[in-house]
């Protein structure tokens, strides 16, 4: 049976992208910036909210074991839903810091939303145009991030936080 | 001499408006190249949300400094991977999908050079 050359082609590019079809359909397009997971956080320089004078930058963070840095506004629902595990994750573990930083918001409004839930950060920076949330790989308001003394991204929180993720970020730091 | 007073600053009015083409020119081919991530299906370009908005001005900020299309792409890979550019970089894992097009291409022109030939002799007998 002789079998020609353009139908082998024929029959080898059907399977090709058949493959890639079918291989296509099982990958999860859910973006999310959790690859990120391992890389390490560079070149940011945060001034507090309430004053312009006081600022953290890569160096302020290598003396902590662990820093949580966790973006938030007053604005944001589910900032005020993780408000809590971020209280407990303060009072509770003296081995994390909590960065808190403050995304397109009001100084004053930002001030009474620590005011009124109580204010779980070690330091507030400010975020006024969003500009620092890009250098740290942000898109949504709440995100936080898990960084070592060595300031490797260890864990990354899209979304407020929740039971899981708290029991989680407490037996990293353990 | 107050004619090339005159001449003179429309010769610099001039360059600042190319000047600034240039620079938006640039801009707009980076923005096009920048997905949204929030977005669906829509580029930095065409989105007018809160994160495509922060991207631009990052994206202006490194223009001014100075920095190339290629240095602005590497930052913002390094930030969000390599899902945020349309573009796909050349690499080890991407290198299919940058040789697939030309492959495809020569292998089509083979088949129909084969095809036609065959037709030709066919005709011929």
């Amino acid at each position: 049976m002789k079998i020609s050359i353009s139908k082998i082609i024929i029959f080898s590019f059907i399977i090709f992208f058949l493959s890639v079809f079918w291989l296509g359909l099982k990958i999860d397009n859910n973006y999310d910036t959790k690859s990120l997971i391992g890389s390490k956080i560079s070149n940011f320089h945060i001034t507090e909210i309430n004053n312009e004078n006081q600022y953290i930058s890569e160096e302020d963070l290598r003396k902590n074991k662990y820093t949580l840095i966790n973006f938030f506004a007053s604005w944001c629902a589910p900032c005020r839903a993780e408000h809590k595990y971020l209280l407990s994750l303060s009072n509770q573990n003296k081995r994390i810091k909590i960065i808190g930083i403050n995304f397109k918001d009001k100084k004053i409004n930002a001030n009474n939303f620590l005011k009124d839930l109580g204010n779980p950060y070690n330091f507030v920076g400010k975020d006024t145009d969003g500009k620092i949330s890009i250098s740290f790989g942000i898109y949504g308001i709440p995100e936080s991030i898990l960084v070592n003394n060595e300031l490797t991204v260890i864990k990354k929180i899209i979304g407020p936080i929740d039971q899981v993720q708290f029991e989680d970020v407490l037996k990293i730091i353990q | 001499m107050k004619i090339k007073i005159f001449f003179f600053i429309i010769y610099f009015l001039f360059l600042a408006v190319l000047n600034s083409n240039d620079n938006k020119k640039e801009l707009s081919e980076i923005y096009k190249n920048l997905r949204c991530l929030v977005c669906q299906g829509q580029s930095i370009a065409d989105s007018n949300s809160d994160f495509a908005a922060t991207i631009k001005l990052v994206v202006q900020d490194q223009v001014n400094e100075g920095k190339t299309k290629d240095e602005i792409y590497t930052f913002l890979i390094s930030k969000y991977g390599e899902w945020i550019v349309y573009q796909p970089t050349f690499s080890k894992s991407n290198l299919i999908l940058w040789i697939l097009p030309y492959f495809i291409f020569i292998a089509g022109g083979l088949f129909i050079f084969f095809i036609v030939r065959k037709s030709k002799n066919n005709k011929a007998n």
